[in-house]
């Protein structure tokens, strides 16, 4: 065992590890931060992968700006657990049934149709110079671009439906009305008093 | 060796886990979120797998693109869930009956 396979058994174990506890905790924010490890250490794997920008790609995106998100709101909702547990013992051998029977499905299709002579690893380390970035940004912009603007349009819709959902209006809530300020006229506001002028011996009496 | 099998092996882990978080979980809303960035994860780490042992970037490109959909996804269902919670004062899967459905 050389040590990229050692590398990639640590990772690989801290990565299962962390997602079967992201199922089980009790506690969201637990699950949260489970999460964010499995995306880390499978950061790790991708790296083995020689996929280096979608690995710091995961680590910026998910861990920085999903979980983080995710966080927020676990810890802003009053959340009461019980409730939310309940059948958790109920459902686990049946959930564990149909986990195991896909997994094994799965594994049997991989050693069957997988086999590493079929797909041998790049013998033939990428050259020094090489950038991952460049490549994937070259592809990106020239023969994704439709693709890429696709991406960017479903961010903005996110983005605008995110807003859209949660902006609310509290009626107790102070706020401008520009529409009347601007039709407010001068007569509303001010009010011309004409009265005589005084003299110079009534001020100083 | 490490060979590609190792990674699909890895993959089907993960997701077989995400799986069985989704059965276990099934009154947790946010769980269920999280469960489903799992699943996203676990077939990425077959594209990137696959985009290695094949030498063509395009998987990886696949993957950019995944994240791209499951940030805006997730972004969109933590704010259904805000509303959610705002209206009803639950998460929980069981109490959200109100269609009738």
């Amino acid at each position: 065992m050389n040590f990229e396979t050692f590398i990639f058994y640590v990772f690989a174990a801290v990565t299962v590890f962390a997602a079967s506890r992201v199922v089980s905790v009790r506690n969201p924010v637990f699950a949260a931060m489970f999460l964010v490890l499995t995306f880390f250490s499978c950061a790790g794997i991708w790296l083995l992968l020689e996929a280096e920008f979608l690995a710091i790609t995961l680590v910026l995106v998910y861990v920085g700006a999903v979980m983080v998100l995710f966080l927020f709101v676990v810890m802003m909702l009053d959340v009461n657990v019980e409730p939310l547990r309940e059948g958790f013992v109920k459902y686990l051998p049946v959930g564990l049934l149909v986990g195991a029977i896909m997994f094994i499905e799965m594994v049997l299709l991989i050693m069957r149709s997988f086999k590493s002579d079929d797909f041998p690893a790049p013998t033939t380390a990428a050259a020094a110079d090489y950038s991952n970035t460049e490549a994937l940004g070259k592809l990106l912009y020239s023969e994704y671009l439709f693709q890429f603007e696709i991406a960017a349009i479903i961010l903005l819709v996110a983005i605008v439906a995110a807003i859209a959902l949660t902006m609310r209006r509290r009626p107790d809530t102070k706020y401008q009305k520009p529409a009347e300020q601007i039709d407010v006229s001068k007569a509303d506001r001010l009010r011309v008093v004409k009265m005589a002028s005084e003299t110079t011996e009534q001020r100083n009496s | 060796m490490l060979s590609l099998s190792h990674y699909l092996t890895l993959g089907a882990i993960l997701f077989s886990l995400s799986v069985v978080g989704i059965f276990l979980n099934r009154k947790n809303v946010i769980i269920l979120l999280m469960s489903i960035e799992l699943m996203l994860l676990s077939v990425n780490i077959n594209f990137v797998a696959f985009s290695h042992f094949l030498g063509n970037d395009a998987g990886q490109i696949f993957v950019f693109f995944i994240l791209t959909v499951a940030a805006a996804e997730a972004a969109i269902g933590l704010a259904i869930l805000v509303v959610l919670f705002r209206n009803r004062q639950t998460i929980n899967v069981a109490d959200l009956d109100q269609l009738k459905g």
